[in-house]
């Protein structure tokens, strides 16, 4: 066999490669291995990170599940209606097909992200100012009552009513917005 | 084509200029995962839905795009010859990932380059900011600025619970990845490096050599950057990067000033030999040539080294990489022929500097 990448010398290195269940192969050379491997190494080096792992992540939770099952019950595969992707797919790639699948999936989803980012289930950064609504107020008015519950503890009076004040101007506004996006 | 030209041309502002504290630190990365709502993510997508993408990012630089980073123009990676789609990925502005297995596949880049979106990438939109030095929270903003302008006309997929929703749950949340490449030759001759990588990984942050096998880094360069992307905050995740960064450049510093005062001439020996090497050598391998311009570099930033720029490292790091030599050479090129190419180009490169 002559290698695939210089088509001069014979082929001494055979690669199979498994990935999201797609064989493939490549016959390569000494000389050309190691510059594909370099090539790998540069380009792919950051791929084979957490990813590889999520589907013995994912699959920790199964054990359980299977002992808790009646031996002869029908198994209810939770599918994503938008895109038809199944949770034991979701499994196997590691991959969501669409937005919608989180809301599929959301109840099997917690162990995964705490594992995944260090026990965190809940974002808490950036909002997209169109798409995320209500959101940003609503967090707003949380932190505000954490303030007003601050001030009240060190009995700072004067500052908690004026954010008792701003908290309920936001809250107005939030009642608006909220009839509005109806 | 002069290499004086060539280089012109192959050379991202990253690689050029100087930043803060990039005696150490060679560049800083954001990266923005960003999804449609509504449409199938990449992974099992289908050409209609891979081209939905494609036309929303059209439709929304049709209407201007931020002037700050200039006109963005839309590249389609089944436009592109294989070569060039190989130096695009050895520059580090597109993906491999993108340029092998996309399905409609595509990139914007804005002309310094500090700038790419890719399209149909594992997610449907990725923006990348890459800035020269320690500068992650102004590729944060610069990243935010590029988001807030598409968001303006696509509809992201948001979840209250998990935010910006993407293909892999491994990046769920703010859709960032922060990362910064550091040249830490100091701690590597002084033999820290094995101490250290375990207690940044403890901090849920990762280290790679980005040129190397595992804990072997070619040239001594490393890639820092963090895992956790949901239930931090943008500014936090990058303020955390930046406090550990901060600790590596200080010690990456004593370890210096160690060298130099207990081993001065065996560095300086070692500098010199290096440069030698890259100045006279027929045939070099990428490993050896990594190795030495890590000596280089080290011996322009200690002093020993006057009349280089110290730029040299970066650059030649690329430049040597086989994408960019057969694009040089105008043609592919065996392995054997690359190595005497890279050669040439590393002694033509510094002949530049020392002739000026």
């Amino acid at each position: 066999m002559i290698c695939q990448e210089c088509n001069e010398r014979p082929a001494t290195l055979h690669f199979t490669n498994f990935s999201n269940g797609e064989k493939t192969e490549l016959h390569l050379c000494e000389r050309c291995a190691q510059e594909k491997g370099e090539m790998f190494l540069m380009s792919q080096g950051p791929g084979f990170s957490i990813n590889h792992f999520l589907q013995g992540l994912l699959n920790m939770d199964s054990p359980f599940q299977q002992k808790t099952k009646e031996p002869f019950q029908h198994e209810t595969v939770l599918q994503c209606e938008q895109c038809s992707m199944t949770f034991p797919q979701f499994i196997k790639v590691g991959r969501f097909g669409c937005g919608n699948c989180y809301a599929t999936f959301r109840e099997h989803l917690i162990p995964v992200t705490r594992r995944l980012h260090s026990g965190n289930s809940s974002h808490i950064g950036k909002i997209p100012k169109r798409v995320g609504g209500t959101l940003q107020l609503q967090r707003n008015i949380t932190s505000l009552k954490q303030t007003l519950s601050d001030h009240i503890a060190k009995e700072e009076f004067e500052k908690a009513v004026e954010v008792r004040d701003q908290i309920r101007s936001l809250e107005k506004k939030l009642a608006v917005e909220r009839k509005e996006g109806e | 084509m002069s290499l004086e030209r060539f280089i012109n041309q192959a050379v991202s502002s990253w690689m050029s200029e100087d930043g803060p504290d990039s005696d150490i630190v060679l560049s800083s990365r954001i990266r923005l995962a960003r999804n449609l709502r509504e449409v199938t993510f990449p992974s099992i997508a289908t050409k209609e839905s891979a081209e939905a993408v494609i036309k929303a990012v059209e439709e929304r630089i049709s209407n201007g795009c931020p002037t700050r980073f200039g006109p963005l123009e839309m590249l389609k990676v089944d436009d592109i010859q294989p070569l060039q789609k190989r130096v695009l990925v050895e520059k580090h502005l597109i993906s491999p990932h993108l340029a092998e297995h996309s399905l409609n596949g595509a990139f914007l880049l804005s002309d310094n380059e500090e700038v790419s979106i890719m399209i149909n990438e594992e997610d449907h939109i990725r923006i990348q900011c890459l800035f020269p030095g320690l500068q992650l929270t102004e590729a944060l903003k610069a990243a935010n600025e590029v988001d807030d302008w598409l968001e303006e006309k696509i509809n992201y997929a948001f979840d209250e619970q998990y935010g910006y929703l993407t293909s892999c749950p491994t990046n769920v949340g703010t859709g960032l990845r922060a990362s910064v490449m550091m040249h830490l030759p100091g701690l590597v001759l002084t033999r820290q490096m094995n101490k250290i990588l375990p207690a940044i990984n403890q901090l849920g942050l990762v280290v790679r050599g980005i040129y190397g096998e595992g804990s072997e880094a070619l040239g001594n360069i490393f890639q820092i950057s963090n895992q956790t992307t949901l239930g931090k905050s943008e500014e936090d995740i990058v303020d955390d990067l930046k406090g550990v960064v901060s600790q590596l450049i200080s010690q990456e510093r004593s370890a210096r000033d160690a060298l130099a005062k207990t081993s001065n001439i065996q560095l300086e020996d070692r500098v010199f030999r290096s440069f030698g090497v890259l100045e006279n050598s027929r045939i070099i391998e990428s490993k050896e040539a990594a190795s030495c311009l890590s000596d280089v570099r080290l011996g322009i930033d200690m002093g020993y080294i006057k009349d280089l720029s110290r730029s040299i490292l970066n650059e030649l790091m690329i430049l040597t990489q086989p994408g960019f030599l057969q694009q040089y050479a105008g043609g592919p090129l065996r392995p054997d022929e690359r190595d005497i190419r890279r050669a040439a180009l590393i002694r033509e490169r510094i002949r530049m500097e020392t002739n000026q």
